[in-house]
């Protein structure tokens, strides 16, 4: 993990929400991308995990969810009372980059938010 | 104390001097300064012990822009309670406006304001659910007061923003 990277994902710490834009228009030559699985990728996912806090309202953990990962409010629920009931929910799995920007973002919400590896 | 949507803006009414002065205590309540405990929550690890390189560098580069957002969040708070400033009439009930384009801000602050309050007095869950509790005992007791009344505000954002989902 180079530090420039670890220096991108700061910067984006402040641009929760960012979607990508999709331009409209007629794609003449279409390009096949061959996709390629990084080291990262192959390896075994990673959790991104929301532990218990007394102090977080159920109201407002909801909505981190829903914005942070997009999820709908019956989702975002769900995962909220996984996390009241049995103190910790497994919110979202795959590649580690993600997984540690999906946890800074839940850490500007003030979440308690971890990574671990899955499995 | 009123408390209600009126336009672009958050009213709440009838402010009395104690609640008001609860709310000015909002950007001081989050500095963690005073407090290693409201620090350590507020700034948590990431990730396990066996993760030292990433939590190294979480420290190094991310508890740094953090910590700038949650300031950031802090100062709107405190010139939108400017207004509670007022010298004419300084026991006198007050209105507090706060604008919509503020509301993250207000949620962001008062979630810091209560976690490291929370953190500080080292509140149980139990504590934290008993909303009948007096709040003239006791420091801690009014540091409860002060985590519950924030909660209450953050609901009241919550729902406004929930109503209007396309101003948040």
């Amino acid at each position: 993990m180079s530090g420039q990277r670890r220096e991108d994902e700061a910067r984006s710490a402040s641009q929760l929400m960012e979607y990508p834009v999709i331009a409209q228009g007629t794609i003449e030559t279409p390009t096949v991308e061959k996709e390629v699985a990084t080291k990262g990728e192959i390896q075994a996912p990673w959790n991104v995990v929301v532990h218990n806090d007394p102090v977080n309202l159920m109201t407002y953990v909801t909505m981190v969810f829903q914005r942070v990962f997009g999820y709908p409010r019956e989702r975002a629920e769900k995962h909220m009372l996984e996390v009241h009931q049995k103190g910790r929910s497994i919110l979202w799995s795959g590649v580690r980059e993600r997984a540690e920007l999906y946890v800074q973002q839940l850490h500007a919400y003030l979440l308690l938010a971890t990574i671990e590896k899955a499995g | 104390m009123e408390i209600c949507r009126q336009n672009e803006s958050l009213e709440i009414r009838e402010l009395d001097p104690f609640l008001a002065e609860l709310l000015r205590q909002i950007p001081d309540s989050v500095d963690t300064k005073k407090s290693p405990a409201a620090e350590e929550r507020l700034f948590s690890a990431p990730a396990g012990a066996e993760e030292k390189e990433f939590r190294s560098e979480w420290k190094l580069y991310i508890v740094p822009e953090l910590r700038r957002l949650f300031q950031s969040a802090t100062e709107t708070v405190r010139q939108d309670l400017e207004q509670l400033h007022c010298k004419k009439k300084p026991f006198a009930n007050c209105t507090l406006r706060i604008p919509l384009a503020h509301a993250d801000a207000w949620l962001n602050a008062l979630n810091q304001a209560r976690l490291a309050i929370a953190a500080s007095y080292n509140f149980t869950e139990h504590e934290l659910s008993d909303h009948f509790r007096s709040p003239l005992g006791s420091r801690r007791d009014l540091g409860l007061f002060q985590v519950n009344f924030y909660g209450f505000l953050q609901e009241f954002i919550l729902r406004e923003i929930a109503a209007c989902p396309d101003e948040d």
